[in-house]
């Protein structure tokens, strides 16, 4: 066929795509800006629904990385974008052109800042952590202690930091945390059967086949508490444990509580890079700021420009499962062009 | 009238077809962000009235919903309008308007 | 505690304050219970600083009081605030410097309203053109009395005579720093360090040599507010509020309290006594009470200066316990007689601190 096709982004999205493309026989090249592959899956301890260990995707997505046809370019970064008659040609950081029949835009998201929500105290009390912390705190193996050693007696997980918050600008639901968060309070129970675990949450998104059921195995198996309430604010005490203040919103009263260590369940946002890509390719984006997507029932990876696609998350929160899964249709949304055009 | 040791009782049902919603209506009209409560309860945990008295100004929302006028009065008086709820409300809903729109409506249809 | 976390939030809310030539707007309460607070300030200012400020007879009150409690209608504040612009534009000033933060809070909420909503400028122009004929300059600059100071903190440190250290253990002392609630919670971009974590009184204390208390209620409001203390009846909130806040400073030990608030300045000093009377119960060391000091009066002891020529007789909790820590040298004698010599009163003392 001899068309190649350009994918910035070399995460879950972006490798998973050009593994497909190239299996059909196109020529791929993937820029990634960090020196490895696999975005922030590296991170990850086990993935809902199932806690299998987020390295056998890992696995999965570095052999799927080396399908001949596939090339690689870490540590690379797109300078400029333009038109050609025959599709676009891409300038890198180190100078090489690269010209493309399509491209597949796969930059994926950020954790959000939580010490955007000053009150939380992320980033200045000792014992606030965010659940991208726990995940890596639980995949070193680490004992789960205080930062002063102290094994916690108990643990508030927040739900929708960062999420569904006018006040950080954020009005949407990030889909993943409310799993992550009763995941996470599962593993911790786990480790630690005599610390007593809570998760503060406004609504449980628990949904679909298996989230649900990791939740009645929270309160069934785990004793996890859950407690219908948004946290006003966190403050230190003297021996460095966490005030909380939410309201027990089913008992109608302010309520208090200290707690040892706080996990702040971190909503997701649109990358750094994925502003800057969709501002290079001069594609639109939607209100958020994630890549507008035409319709989002028949057209999910398709762009406001022919010939560049969306895949990950990108365009939207997503689970790793659904991740791969928006690769597979971005694939075949890209050969389907290229056959035609 | 005979004893009969036992009486008719009256429904508990929230009868939606008869509640009055005039001042629910006027708010919302006047103050459209309070359609966005989600109940979340950041109000009334930041509340400056409601740590130290029974007063939870979440449940304004559903005391004006449920056309609950009498409690809603009652709650209404508690706050003393220092603005924290409005602060810390995740849907960004102007909560002292609300509460100065509850006050007016009040008087206003009651003497209609 | 991470005080990397809190420089990163500080950077995030750095406000301008002139530098010089200011005009100054006194507060209503302070003049009365801190009188030496505001002379201080334009004492250090002109004397140790060398700036200009003007100290206008011919400014009233900026109504905030009224105003909070609803019987001072916008309208009618705006007017006022209008007019004091005014007088500044006719001394030829372009700089505020406000001392009290319910009027920082009230300038800041109108100068605001006007960007936003730029026909009640318009409006209040010419209403205040038609009431008394004058025309003003909306102000270049508008500080609070705690932003200028905190600005010249290291100018003051190089003038310091005694640091905030107890010089009985060599350790820093412990200093509450509290806010008043107008001051940055209305609009965080205008108080130095934003209203989770202002930097506004920690950072004084902290360059005069003192150690910052962190406690759980830093945040928690003093409990004043208008409609809490008016009447009588709801005073109850008041006091409420501030022992929630003794109670979570008390197992830090505490040296003293700096405030930059008249109310909370005056309430976290008085409450004490009410406390003690009420429930015989005290929050300091030594079944004493916390010294409360104003900034000024801060600024004032680290200087040098004279404790009853900063007005800390006018405290309901005794200062004397500080005083010695620091090794301020005063005379006991003189704490109750004022400018010519003549005996002024002095505080009730609550049973329990007798």
């Amino acid at each position: 066929m001899g068309k190649s096709i350009v994918t910035i982004g070399g995460g879950i999205a972006g490798i998973e795509a050009s593994g497909i493309l190239a299996e059909l026989g196109y020529a791929v090249s993937v820029i990634e800006k960090e020196p490895d592959f696999g975005g922030k899956l590296k991170n990850w301890d086990h993935l809902f629904p199932n806690m299998r260990k987020a390295e056998e995707i890992e696995d999965y997505l570095s052999r799927k990385g080396k399908t001949p046809g596939i090339t690689l370019f870490p540590n690379t970064t797109i300078a400029s974008f333009e038109n050609i008659k025959s599709g676009f040609v891409l300038k890198s950081n180190h100078g090489v052109s690269y010209s493309a029949h399509a491209v597949i835009v796969a930059t994926g998201f950020e954790v959000f800042s939580a010490e955007r929500k000053e009150e939380y105290g992320y980033k200045i009390y000792d014992n606030v952590i965010t659940s991208a912390d726990l995940e890596k705190r639980l995949k070193s193996g680490t004992p789960l202690t205080t930062l002063a050693g102290k094994t916690p007696q108990r643990i508030a997980f927040i739900h929708c930091v960062g999420s569904r918050d006018a006040k950080v600008g954020n009005t949407y639901c990030s889909k993943v945390c409310c799993v992550t968060g009763v995941k996470q309070a599962i593993e911790v129970n786990k480790l630690l059967p005599a610390t007593q675990i809570f998760n503060f949450y406004m609504d449980l998104r628990m949904h679909g086949l298996e989230h649900e059921e990791i939740y009645k195995t929270a309160q069934e198996k785990h004793n996890i508490q859950f407690i219908r309430g948004r946290l006003s604010e966190v403050s230190e005490n003297i021996d460095h444990s966490l005030l909380i203040k939410a309201e027990d919103t089913l008992s109608g009263r302010p309520l208090k509580m200290n707690v040892d260590l706080v996990v702040l369940l971190v909503g997701m946002e649109p990358g750094v890079g994925t502003t800057a890509i969709g501002k290079a390719c001069n594609i639109e984006f939607n209100q958020y700021g994630y890549l507008k997507i035409p319709d989002v029932h028949l057209a999910g990876n398709l762009t406001s420009r022919k010939g560049i696609f969306v895949a990950g998350s990108c365009s939207c929160p997503m689970s790793v499962k659904d991740t791969i899964e928006h690769a597979r249709s971005a694939a075949f949304e890209v050969h389907r062009y290229l056959i035609e055009n | 009238m005979g004893k009969f040791g036992f009486s008719v009782m009256e429904t508990r049902t929230v009868n939606f077809g008869e509640l009055d919603n005039r001042l629910l209506g006027y708010v919302l009209e006047n103050e459209a962000s309070f359609l966005t409560c989600i109940s979340c309860g950041g109000c009334t945990a930041t509340c400056s009235a409601g740590n130290l008295i029974d007063f939870n100004v979440r449940k304004i929302n559903l005391f004006l919903r449920r056309c609950d006028i009498e409690s809603l009065a009652r709650e209404i008086d508690k706050c003393m309008l220092c603005g924290k709820c409005t602060l810390v409300c995740p849907r960004d809903i102007n909560i002292r308007n609300v509460v100065m729109l509850i006050k007016k409506g009040i008087v206003k249809f009651r003497n209609e | 505690m991470k005080a990397e976390g809190k420089r990163n939030i500080w950077r995030e809310y750095q406000k301008e304050i002139a530098c010089d030539h200011f005009y100054y707007q006194r507060s209503c309460i302070r003049q009365n219970f801190f009188p030496a607070s505001e002379k201080t300030f334009l004492k250090i200012l002109r004397d140790e600083l060398g700036k200009d400020i003007y100290d206008d007879p011919l400014h009233t009150t900026c109504t905030g009081i009224g105003y909070h409690t609803d019987v001072v209608p916008f309208d009618t504040i705006q007017a006022v605030v209008a007019r004091h612009f005014a007088l500044m534009t006719e001394a030829g000033y372009k700089n505020m410097a406000i001392s009290c933060v319910t009027s920082f809070g009230i300038y800041s909420e109108i100068t605001e309203t006007w960007k936003e909503f730029p026909e009640e400028l318009e409006k209040v122009r010419k209403s205040l053109k038609k009431a008394i004929g004058k025309e003003f300059e909306v102000p270049a600059n508008i500080a609070h009395a705690s932003d200028i100071i905190y600005k010249f903190k290291g100018e003051i440190a190089e003038k310091q005579q005694f640091e905030l250290i107890n010089k009985q253990t060599g350790k820093p002392l412990k200093i509450v720093e509290h806010i008043g609630c107008h001051y940055s919670k209305m609009f965080p971009s205008k108080g130095v360090g934003g209203a989770e974590f202002p930097h506004v009184l920690s950072g004084m204390i902290e360059e005069w040599g003192g150690e910052v208390v962190d406690y759980p209620e830093r945040r928690h409001c003093c409990g004043f507010g208008f409609r809490q203390y008016m009447v009588q009846s709801n005073r109850g909130y008041s006091l409420s509020n501030s022992k929630k806040k003794f109670e979570s400073m008390e197992p830090y030990m505490p040296d003293a309290i700096v405030a930059n608030c008249p109310g909370c300045n005056m309430f976290l000093d008085k409450w004490q006594y009410t406390l003690a009377e009420m429930q015989g119960k005290t929050y300091g060391q030594n079944g004493k009470g916390i010294p409360v000091l104003t900034y000024e009066e801060l600024a004032g002891l680290v200087l040098g200066y004279n404790p009853w020529d900063l007005g800390l007789q006018m405290h309901q909790i005794d200062c004397e316990p500080l005083l010695d820590k620091m090794k301020v040298p005063y005379n006991p004698e003189d704490k109750y007689l004022g400018a010519n010599k003549k005996y002024i009163g002095r505080p009730e003392v609550a049973a329990c601190l007798a």
